[in-house]
């Protein structure tokens, strides 16, 4: 027979879906706890986290988030650990890991930037953004960051922007994509004051922040003096 | 105008986040007025009176969810969700970040009017630090007796567990919410049964959104009927607005509801910039079919918002002015609810994707007028045909615009099929399909 590779969409395939199964191997069972050597912290933070839930299965988020904190992403070591100490199939963790965006299912890095291209800003050209910030990741080589375009974020207000390993920056301009990703690449504080939670955040129409204007075409210059 | 600031009174205020500044400001009083004054009954009652209706889309009495509850010794359960991903809503952000003790005294209420002894806070896990902040109130709650065995000193029992999503948009309806409370994939289940009777761990479960919540204290504080006499007569109270898209000012705007939403958006919010023009807004965040300039002089509430075709949903105005194009606004609404569809029910899995496809057919110049019919069809097979609302989400609002911009749609295809037979002249039909082929990078 011969192998004509389909063209598909691989933005909506399923990880994984190209590689072959390998039907001699037998499916992971729940693995022995004696067998698997898991870090002191993160056995320490799921069983607390296991603590918490009247069922041990609603530790699982946590869990996985836990153990991507440790490992980067989850990887199968991470979750073979995982499961050993919850007693559940690594399948078990798998399905859930491939379900949630923010669970890392390959080494992609340990940081984030994800850049919101959802409605709201999308309507104030957040696309353009995204591709002057993942171009410039590019051109600066950053290294252990993911930078993914992210649904709505939730901070419509300082549209277009971005969240950077939990932290809200905005309103963002093409023209901030050189500083922003040289600041994640120096692990500095990434664009200071024009995060949400700092404490001299004002919203740009408010009083002259760095970008006075919101995107858009320039408005014509106020004739009054200030 | 002004704004109407109940839950965002002084909210500005700074460490109003601690326990103190709550404290020195009146905070925990109506819960021990609910837990010591008052019978469950009464707190119920005061709800009902209220009309508060739930603020996280569906816009259903609270009071008369929480009445659902059965009664009887079982476990109960109150879940607070938190996970707000609908495009556009950002006002439980701003409650969560700026006071976290309200909706923690909240929840306190509510579950003395549930009888629920545990409660939840599902929180969407792309909010770090509204999650930080929520972790350090929710401690210092502990640590004061608020929660826990006996809380006030009483022998009520409740236990409150901050749970962080993973990032799934489904994981803001309510079943789905369970799910992934349970540590499952996020899949909306069947309902009957309902919740209140069979929700979280099969036991009997309240959801309530962070701001319907928030507002329990007020009402506890002041009465019901004083809620009831802001608003209109079937939407009491305030409303925490959250505008965003082409508007000058964009921020969240607590108004009373029945305010005309042209006061919102031009009054509050600015307007959209110099010279341009409303072309349509989204009322209630990406999933409520859009709106025109002609219906900017509606009261802004829940009915009136229904009357018009649309509707409120979470309260978040997200205005498109005249200069933007529609095709890849639907097209970019169409690929965010196929990212989060769960893939449960075929027609929301199948149609959220091939309106992706066929939008994007349109805006590469493949398309005909015929697609617009089909993509108008597979709205219709959509709506009421899945578990949840997450596919009719999309299919309304791409549904409503189809049918008030049809000739633009039209005119979009049109011109794109003209561009690309423009470059399939000068570079041949066969590079073109190469490169078409090869897809996205």
């Amino acid at each position: 027979m011969s192998a004509r590779r389909v063209p598909r969409d691989r933005r909506t395939m399923p990880l994984g879906w190209d590689e072959a199964a390998d039907l001699e191997k037998d499916p992971a069972l729940v693995p022995d706890p004696a067998e698997v050597d898991v870090p002191a912290d993160l056995r320490a933070s799921i069983q607390a986290a296991i603590q918490r839930y009247p069922e041990k299965r609603s530790a699982t988020l946590p869990a996985l988030a836990a153990a991507q904190r440790i490992h980067g992403w989850c990887s199968p070591e991470a979750m073979r650990q995982v499961a050993a100490v919850m007693q559940v199939t690594p399948a078990y963790l798998s399905s859930i890991a491939t379900f949630y965006d923010m669970l890392r299912t390959e080494p992609v890095g340990s940081r984030y930037v994800y850049v919101c291209t959802s409605v709201a800003c999308h309507l104030r050209d957040a696309k353009t953004v995204y591709d002057a910030i993942a171009e410039e990741a590019a051109a600066q080589d950053l290294q252990d960051c993911q930078v993914r375009e992210f649904e709505c974020l939730g901070a419509c207000e300082m549209a277009p922007m971005a969240s950077v390993d939990g932290r809200y920056v905005g309103p963002l301009d093409v023209s901030d994509a050189p500083e922003l990703v040289s600041a994640v690449k120096e692990n500095r504080d990434v664009l200071p004051g024009r995060g949400l939670e700092d404490s001299d955040y004002r919203p740009p129409w408010q009083d002259g922040g760095s970008t006075a204007q919101p995107p858009g075409p320039p408005s014509p210059p106020d004739p009054s003096p200030a | 105008m002004k704004e109407t600031k109940f839950l965002t009174e002084k909210i500005d205020e700074p460490g109003l986040h601690t326990m103190e500044v709550y404290e020195r400001r009146g905070g925990y009083r109506s819960a021990r007025k609910a837990l010591f004054d008052m019978t469950q009954e009464e707190v119920l009652e005061q709800l009902e009176a209220s009309g508060l209706r739930g603020r996280g889309g569906a816009g259903f009495a609270m009071g008369k969810k929480a009445s659902f509850m059965p009664k009887g010794s079982m476990e109960k359960y109150l879940c607070c969700n938190a996970d707000e991903s609908e495009p556009g809503t950002f006002k439980d952000r701003l409650l969560m970040q700026k006071n976290p003790h309200l909706r923690l005294e909240g929840i306190i209420i509510g579950a003395i009017a549930a009888g629920a002894t545990r409660s939840f806070i599902f929180i969407r896990g792309e909010y770090e630090t509204q999650a930080k902040i929520l972790d350090a109130a929710v401690t210092e709650a502990y640590e004061k007796g608020y929660f826990g065995e006996g809380i006030f000193g009483s022998d009520t029992t409740l236990e409150c567990v901050v749970h962080r999503g993973q990032g799934a948009y489904i994981c803001g309806e309510e079943m789905a919410l369970l799910d992934g409370l349970e540590g499952k994939r996020g899949n909306p289940r069947l309902k009957p049964p309902f919740p209140a009777n069979q929700g979280l761990y099969q036991g009997p479960t309240l959801i309530n959104n962070v701001e319907t919540l928030c507002n329990a204290r007020q009402i506890i504080e002041k009465g019901g009927e004083w809620f009831a006499s802001m608003g209109t007569d079937e939407s009491t109270g305030t409303k925490l607005v959250s505008v965003s898209g082409n508007v000058t000012r964009p921020g969240n705007y607590e108004v009373e509801l029945g305010t005309p939403a042209r006061e919102i958006i031009y009054g509050l919010a600015g307007g959209p910039p110099d010279g341009r023009s409303v072309k349509c807004w989204f009322p209630g965040g990406s999933s409520a079919p859009i709106l025109l300039e002609e219906h900017l002089d509606l009261p802004y509430a829940f009915e009136s918002m229904a009357e018009a075709g649309s509707m409120l949903g979470s309260g978040a105005i997200i205005v498109v002015d005249d200069s933007q194009p529609l095709v890849p606004l639907a097209l970019r609404l169409a690929e965010f609810y196929r990212h989060e569809s769960c893939g449960k029910c075929v027609p929301c899995r199948e149609g959220t994707n091939w309106t992706v496809k066929m939008l994007e057919r349109l805006d590469q110049g493949e398309g005909t007028p015929m697609d617009l019919d089909i993509l108008a069809g597979v709205q219709q097979n959509i709506i009421g045909n899945c578990l949840c609302v997450l596919g009719d989400s999309m299919a309304a609002p791409i549904g409503s615009m189809i049918k008030h911009f049809r000739e633009e749609f039209v005119q979009h295809m049109e011109e794109a099929r003209h561009r690309r037979n423009l470059t399939e002249a000068a570079y041949g039909a066969g590079e073109l399909g190469a490169s078409a082929q090869a897809g996205p990078a």
